[in-house]
């Protein structure tokens, strides 16, 4: 019985933010965000739900608390958001914390279970709407609401300064020529075929991905570039923690800066939810049908550097390893295959999970889950024993991840359920195993 | 009461069904023009891939994840939908106030089809009650609209079969099925209605927007 005491999380984006709500504004928030922000999707799904329940067992969550009912897909709408229409918004000032607490940190917002409803009613998009609505009245944990702060006040996640981002370059740079003496990292080069961008975490804490990425670059031959201004990162809190008009801001600054560097694509680095908020939320609020310019994500841009030669492979690497299909990338943008030919090509012994492509399990990092800060870490690996079963079964040693909350999600479920598995990125793997031509190292 | 079930409640019913249906896809399409990322990312090809999977038994894993659920679901959907309209008590009143009729499906069929939906209703009624996650998204609306369904099903087997008093039972049956009739365009009955357009709408998300499956 003691597990069913669950111990209240403390976060002052929480706990001390309800106390200034009042029922008036709670009300006037609510039906703002039903009845005009909203419309068919909201409506619609809400009255073809048949509370049958088919949902459940999509939701990792819900699995790895042993079935409990609070963690369904449809329980945590039925807590949410059916309580909100049925009261009209007239609810007190704990239920929109427990709103939060449900739609912030027991959902990745994933959309696993939208391929169980037999409807295809967007369970994630309802979560959001309860995200929305948190956010507008200003109830957002802390951490991820601080990655939002940023977002807005530095145009980055992590308040990255300019000076700090051109001088991460540059160092990278040097490191990467420490390797390759002919690497670079160009700066602002107008008309590159390729703009790179990254997500704020691998200048702040994971410098040396931008060197691999030069020498990746060198070998592949591309004309790329790197802004040296605001614009750089093609990340997006802000679109998970519910505040949607930085999120428009976000993603208008990145196409901008991509238009203005005249480049012909964007070839952005290994993460999920910076790929659904530039191709997808990001331009939807900014009223365009798709993004101006292609976005090509990393596992597709590896895969074409691969297929086409121009990366070789001098030595496959030998240790046994399995994938991790991110939502936004694989059932987001149907990478699957393209992500296992990378594996076959670079790896010797691959080994799959099981679900796999579309029906993986969610990492229970993305969706803004992890940036909920170290409060629900807890919370996060009681929600993550099916994942940790799942990457136990496969016998792999490394788990290679193509998107940085997998990543670091992962390496927690890994210390967390001691699997000894290390997890690395595609390109590490590939500054590992590819083949660098004589004539470069000059 | 008798004459007043077979008669002016059968047309009220009727159109207030239709009527119901078509207000509530013109609400429908009035609000997803509102909500303006639905209509540009719908798509023939995708979403009818989509609704394949769907209505294909075994076409989605989850399906194949609960074989029982799935037999028994689609049974129950399939007889719902099929025996109220070739049943032959229901073409002959047609074509005594008509004179129109249409082929039927002989009576020892639609007798089994008959008891498949109440035992299928019986089921989801049991697994509201016994599976614990169902049950907590359950409430009293659930089990109303569950005996709703029924009730006509019910009664018409009882009606075949002569139980208790034939006039009241079948007065009670056209009652029922009317009351049936007119409360799906506004209950969650109306996923009948809704159906093929969530599921066209995610499959175009995520067969046309993003390259991926849905089932």
């Amino acid at each position: 019985m003691e597990e069913l005491v669950e111990k209240k999380v403390v976060d002052a984006g929480l706990d001390e933010t309800i106390k200034k709500l009042t029922p008036q504004r709670i009300k006037e928030v609510v039906n703002r965000v039903l009845t005009r922000e909203n419309a068919a999707r909201l409506q619609v799904y809400l009255d073809t739900c048949v509370h049958c329940g088919l949902c459940a067992e999509a939701c990792h969550t819900y699995l790895s608390r042993d079935n409990d009912p609070r963690f369904s897909p449809v329980g945590k709408v039925k807590e949410t958001l059916w309580e909100l229409v049925k009261r009209k918004g007239n609810v007190e000032p704990e239920f929109i914390r427990n709103m939060a607490r449900i739609a912030f940190t027991e959902c990745g917002v994933c959309r696993r279970c939208s391929m169980y409803c037999p409807f295809g009613i967007d369970i994630a998009y309802l979560l959001l709407v309860v995200r929305r609505i948190c956010s507008l009245l200003g109830v957002v944990p802390q951490y991820l609401q601080d990655t939002t702060n940023s977002h807005a006040a530095t145009s980055n996640q992590m308040w990255v300064n300019q000076d700090e981002w051109i001088d991460t370059l540059q160092w990278q740079e040097e490191e990467a020529q420490f390797e390759l003496p002919s690497a670079r990292i160009p700066l602002e080069k107008e008309g590159a075929d390729v703009m790179y961008s990254v997500i704020a975490p691998e200048p702040k804490i994971l410098a040396q991905l931008l060197a691999n990425m030069a020498i990746i670059f060198k070998v592949a031959g591309e004309d790329w570039t790197m802004p040296a201004t605001d614009g750089w990162d093609n990340s997006n809190m802000a679109m998970y923690s519910g505040d949607f008009e930085i999120m428009g801001r976000v993603e208008k600054l990145h196409w901008e800066t991509a238009a203005r560097l005249k480049v012909k694509k964007i070839v952005m680095g290994e993460c999920g939810h910076a790929f659904r908020g530039a191709v997808y939320d990001g331009p939807r609020w900014l009223g365009w049908q798709f993004p101006p310019i292609p976005m090509v994500h990393a596992i597709e841009y590896y895969y074409d550097i691969l297929s086409t030669g121009k990366i070789k492979i001098k030595e496959k690497y030998k240790e046994p390893i399995t994938v991790q299909d991110p939502c936004n990338t694989v059932r987001g943008r149907g990478l699957g295959d393209k992500l296992r030919y990378i594996m076959n090509t670079i790896c010797e012994d691959f080994r799959d999970m099981e679900p796999r492509f579309e029906h993986n399990y969610c990492c229970m990092a993305g969706g803004g889950t992890i940036n909920c800060g170290p409060p629900w870490k807890r919370s996060r690996m009681v929600s993550n024993k099916v994942k940790a079963e799942q990457l136990k079964e496969t016998g792999a040693h490394v788990v290679c991840t193509p998107c940085h909350n997998c990543h670091s999600g992962i390496e927690d479920i890994i210390g967390h359920y001691n699997l000894g598995l290390h997890v690395k990125f595609i390109s590490e793997l590939l500054i590992e195993t590819m083949e660098i031509p004589e004539e470069l190292k000059v | 009461m008798y004459e007043f079930a077979r008669g002016p409640l059968v047309w009220i019913a009727f159109i207030v069904f239709f009527l119901g249906l078509f207000y509530r896809l013109v609400m429908m399409i009035i609000q997803s023009r509102k909500d303006k990322v639905v209509l540009p990312y719908i798509k023939m090809k995708e979403g009818i891939n989509s609704i394949a999977h769907w209505v294909i038994p075994f076409g989605s894993r989850n399906m194949r994840l609960r074989p029982a659920f799935t037999i028994i679901s689609f049974l129950f959907h399939i007889c719902l939908l099929i025996t109220p309209v070739f049943v032959l008590g229901h073409i002959v009143l047609f074509q005594q106030s008509w004179g129109i009729s249409w082929w039927h499906i002989p009576e020892q069929i639609t007798n089994i089809m008959t008891m498949i939906v109440v035992v299928g209703g019986l089921f989801f009624f049991l697994r509201r009650i016994g599976d614990p996650t169902v049950r907590f998204v359950t409430s009293w609306s659930d089990f109303v609209l569950l005996i709703i369904v029924l009730a006509p099903f019910i009664t018409g087997l009882m009606a075949y079969y002569q139980a208790f008093d034939y006039r009241t039972v079948i007065t009670i049956h056209m009652i029922s099925g009317a009351l049936w009739l007119m409360v799906i365009p506004f209950t969650r009955i109306v996923h009948m209605l809704f159906f093929p357009f969530t599921r066209a709408y995610m499959g175009s998300e995520f067969g046309y927007v993003r390259n991926a499956k849905d089932w």
